[in-house]
């Protein structure tokens, strides 16, 4: 097939058109005679003009140069990439879902209302909750959003000096940038050199400051943290809230639950534990589940059941308000809501099973190639650092280009920030074991490789549609946008 | 065995014995006993797919969308065309299925379109840079706002009471939790009132927001608000309705500093109110402050032209607790469907959606207040949606326009304290049938 690399701007011709409108019904007049004319733009704006044809065919060519899941294994350590079911996609486009209105009277949407508490309940129950807020749009904004019911939680108290945060050095970038848009100062402890919380590290910064923790559990390098309880009780006893990031939430669906473990609140990722698409970095969502004592924070509204009636319970005096416009992201939950109903109770806890079965699997195999800072059972996900007896010419992004090469979207590069050159690999359940072994086995190719022929590295991929892209020009001189003069 | 996980059970027994452990049970050894659930999740047993889609119809049964009901309902989100072209394309899984670009040899596909969304933003609001997305309206105006604060190292951001009460609601939030003040600028007969805005701006105003078309469907002139904000070193941030531009003045002919709005209405689904998109667009000058994804154009090591996630400094992958935002997740997808429609209609056809949605609005509006019941509560120009007053409470006169199967308008009771007022849409898609029998309804309601 012949490569494609024009811009949507550089088909317009003047006169084309991929639209037709039926001719307007009601009398066209003047626009000027509507509204003035110093309202009006003199300018006019600035879009292509091409037709139907050719839409169709640059976004058919702009995708094949996509890797997508569909198309192969994508081991993203922390991204949970797991099969998309087909069925998600069906049932969220059905009419009578994906075309309501957000302000339609409640007796319209009574089947809305109703997936959208019964998929409340199962994330509760699945986390060992009491509500769910569905409200916000993704990982971070969840973060955000719990973070927001810890300061309301306090603030109610009248408990006004906590203004501190406590996050492990290993935790998601998004942890310390959430606590700072909710104007908490954040405190960073570092972890042991097995990769879990250092305790006396964190009695150390416990005090009457202290707002609260944010956990991953597993954390960030797979692990999971033993002495949670502990945790749990050491921050509650200090007068803080325990919050749990729910991206590694894959690993322990009807094994264990956060909410037994002693967190206050957590947010799930839909977009990674319950499969649906990631959309190429969007539409997620990023629920927030509460206990008891903190569910009248949560953001309106709530979706209460009176009698028969599902309603949207806006009268909660304590919450802390809006954080997005309407309900949340719908059309994701449906997916959630589907993917749950296709796996069941036994479905979840087989597929955490086997998404921590396949990562031992592959931590088994690979560390005899791979050097493994943490050599033990590993959760849903472990994370490597660097080829195994290597002279140190090649580094993890000369590894993951190269995978690219073997046809393999490569694991997440330099994450956890506290292992040197870190490789971080989760393949999830749905991918067999000839998948890993084919993977396996490109791994330990790409480990011989790096040492009888580094520039093979050095130089991959070799194949895609562009190669090594210069990142330093890309931000020293941004372009950020074409421009005629450009082609 | 379940149908999306394939290892077998002699799978899962070979895997052990290279593991090195005898059960399932061992790769949870970690989890202290005291911490593992001993009974099954409260959940329904896994469904079929016809089960599932059994299921699903019966929901969706108890639901009646807008193929089923006229709509004449807005207030934020709005029933325009989508082209048949549009999901066909958003729906190919090399898009759906793939993660943010952090492999940009892998990914072109996807940091090609955004760089073409970006292009296509700044096309409509003649601003100088746009981001990828983010969430929605609401929460790229509250983003704006932070960015406002903390490049002015000002605290008090001004907020006009006829912008969305979504946003203004998602902005006090915000607000709240990071102790910035917000002052509602008040209204006067439907706009923003600018004499007011004179005596509520001070030292320590960051920006000035304002809405148009507002909340009400009125176009403001931006004229004198914008030097009032400038005159006091604020920034201007303006709430935009991309399907307006085609027609309206853009934000960067008002001087605006940072232009915000939903982009819902290029092509997205109503989705019972999400997923939509939110767009952010500035000056070159404020481009390093912007929170979310960029994408730029640079070159690979054969000298081809590729795009990549750029000005990455800003984010919080690198920066942690010092990014202009915590944005991870936007909504890509969204403005994948944004680009297709953009692109779709073009420059003429965008114009003929707004054109047609004004023209049959304008009709909508004198064949409802002909009859003298209902009179427009604002007598101003407006787009697509406009106010009006009457005789009953807009609940109860929905309560009968859905008997004869039509979706009414927002009642403005709730958040404007406008008795009997209702906020009425009319998009492209309307008929002069449908807007005759609306009205021929409100004479006998």
């Amino acid at each position: 097939m012949k490569s494609y690399n024009k811009l949507i701007f550089e088909l317009s011709k003047e006169g084309r058109n991929a639209i037709a409108f039926p001719k307007s019904d009601v009398d066209r007049t003047p626009l000027e005679e509507l509204i003035p004319a110093d309202l009006l733009t003199k300018e006019g704006v600035e879009l292509p003009e091409v037709s139907e044809v050719d839409v169709v065919r640059h976004y058919t060519l702009l995708s094949k140069k996509n890797y997508g899941l569909d198309m192969g294994f994508y081991p993203l350590g922390s991204c949970t990439m797991k099969y998309n079911p087909k069925i998600n996609e069906d049932m969220s486009s059905l009419g009578r879902f994906a075309n309501l209105h957000p302000y339609q009277s409640e007796d319209t949407v009574q089947g809305a209302l109703a997936l959208m508490y019964e998929l409340d309940y199962m994330l509760s129950e699945i986390s060992g909750m009491s509500r769910v807020s569905l409200q916000p749009a993704a990982g971070a904004h969840g973060e955000m959003t719990g973070l927001m019911v810890i300061k309301a939680y306090h603030e109610k108290r009248g408990d006004n000096k906590r203004t501190k945060i406590i996050v492990p050095d290993s935790a998601h970038g998004t942890n310390p940038a959430s606590a700072a848009m909710v104007g908490f100062d954040i405190i960073e402890i570092k972890s042991t050199k097995n990769g879990i919380i250092d305790m006396e590290d964190l009695k150390e910064v416990l005090s009457d400051e202290v707002a609260g923790l944010m956990l991953t559990n597993p954390n960030t390098l797979g692990l999971f943290e033993k002495d949670i309880k502990e945790i749990a009780d050491l921050i509650h006893e200090a007068g803080g809230l325990l919050y749990y990031d729910g991206a590694n939430m894959n690993a322990i669906m009807g094994v264990s639950r956060p909410g037994d473990m002693g967190f206050d609140v957590i947010h799930y990722n839909l977009h990674k534990t319950f499969s649906t698409p990631h959309g190429g970095g969007g539409p997620g969502s990023g629920p927030v589940g509460v206990k008891e004592h903190l569910v009248k924070f949560l953001p309106v509204p709530i979706i209460e059941k009176s009698g028969e009636e599902y309603i949207l319970d806006y009268d909660k005096p304590d919450s802390i308000g809006k954080i997005k416009s309407f309900y949340g992201h719908f059309g994701v939950m449906i997916r959630a809501y589907t993917y749950i109903l296709a796996m069941g109770a036994e479905g979840l806890k087989h597929a955490s099973h086997n998404a921590v079965l396949n990562a031992n699997y592959m931590m088994s195999r690979l560390k005899k190639y791979y050097k493994l800072p943490i050599d033990k059972i590993c959760m849903h996900e472990f994370v490597l650092g660097g080829i195994k007896d290597e002279a140190g010419e090649v580094t993890t992004l000369d590894i993951a280009k190269r995978l690219i090469d073997y046809g393999y979207h490569p694991p997440t590069v330099y994450f956890p920030l506290i292992v040197r050159e870190a490789m971080m690999i989760e393949p999830t359940e749905t991918e067999s074991r000839e998948t890993l072994d084919e993977f396996i086995e490109a791994m330990i190719s790409i480990a011989g490789e790096a040492k009888e022929n580094p520039v093979l590295l050095k130089e991959a991929p070799h194949n895609t549609p562009v190669r090594r892209i210069d990142e330093v020009l890309a931000a020293r001189k941004p372009v950020l946008k074409w421009q005629k003069s450009d082609s | 065995m379940h149908r999306y996980i394939p290892n077998t059970d002699a799978d899962a027994r070979a895997m052990m014995d290279v593991i090195g452990i005898d059960s399932m049970d061992g790769l949870f050894e970690d989890i202290p006993d005291n911490l593992i659930l001993k009974r099954p999740l409260k959940l329904n047993p896994g469904m079929s797919e016809l089960e599932i889609e059994r299921k699903m119809k019966e929901l969706g049964a108890k639901n009646q969308s807008t193929d089923d009901l006229v709509c004449f309902l807005g207030a934020g989100a709005y029933d325009h065309y989508i082209p048949s072209i549009v999901n066909h394309l958003a729906k190919r899984s090399e898009f759906y299925t793939a993660y943010t670009p952090y492999q940009p040899e892998i990914s072109q596909g996807t940091l090609q379109v955004i760089f073409e969304y970006q292009t296509m933003i700044c096309g409509l609001t003649g601003m100088d840079v746009s981001n990828a997305s983010l969430y929605d309206g609401a929460t790229a105006c509250a983003e704006a706002a932070i960015m406002a604060v903390d490049n002015t190292r000002r605290n008090t951001i001004l907020v006009s009471k006829t912008v969305n009460p979504e946003t203004r609601q998602v902005l006090k939030s915000y607000a709240h939790s990071r102790d910035i003040n917000i002052v509602e600028i008040p209204m006067v007969d439907g706009i923003t009132d600018s004499e007011m805005l004179k005596t509520l701006m001070d030292a320590d105003s960051a920006a000035v927001i304002v809405q148009s078309p507002n909340f009400f469907g009125i176009i403001e002139d931006l004229t004198e608000v914008e030097k009032l904000t400038h005159g006091n070193r604020s920034l201007l941030i303006s709430s935009v309705d991309p399907i307006s531009l085609a027609i309206l003045k853009k934000p960067a002919e008002y001087g605006v500093d940072i232009a915000v709005g939903d982009a819902q209405v290029l092509g997205n689904n109503l989705n019972y109110g999400g997923p939509y998109i939110g767009f952010l667009a500035t000056t070159s000058k404020l481009m390093r402050k912007m929170p979310g994804r960029i994408v730029g154009q640079s070159l690979d090591v054969d000298g081809k032209r590729a795009f990549v996630l750029t000005l990455q400094a800003r984010e919080q992958h690198i920066r942690r607790y010092k990014a202009t935002s915590n944005i991870c997740s936007n909504q890509n997808l969204n403005a994948l469907i944004a680009s297709i429609y953009m692109v779709t209609m073009g420059k003429k056809g965008l114009r003929e959606v707004a054109l047609q949605s004004t023209e049959k609005a304008y009709y909508a509006m004198h064949k409802l207040t002909a009859g003298g019941k209902y009179k427009l509560a604002f007598d101003r120009p407006f787009f697509r949606e406009f106010a009006l007053i009457g005789p009953k409470d807009a609940d109860l006169l929905n309560k009968e326009l859905l008997t004869n199967g039509i979706l009414g308008g927002y009642n403005l009771n709730k958040e404007y304290g406008i008795e009997n007022g209702v906020l009425l849409c009319v998009t492209e898609k309307r008929t002069k049938q449908e807007i005759d029998k609306l009205a021929a309804l409100t004479e006998v309601i």
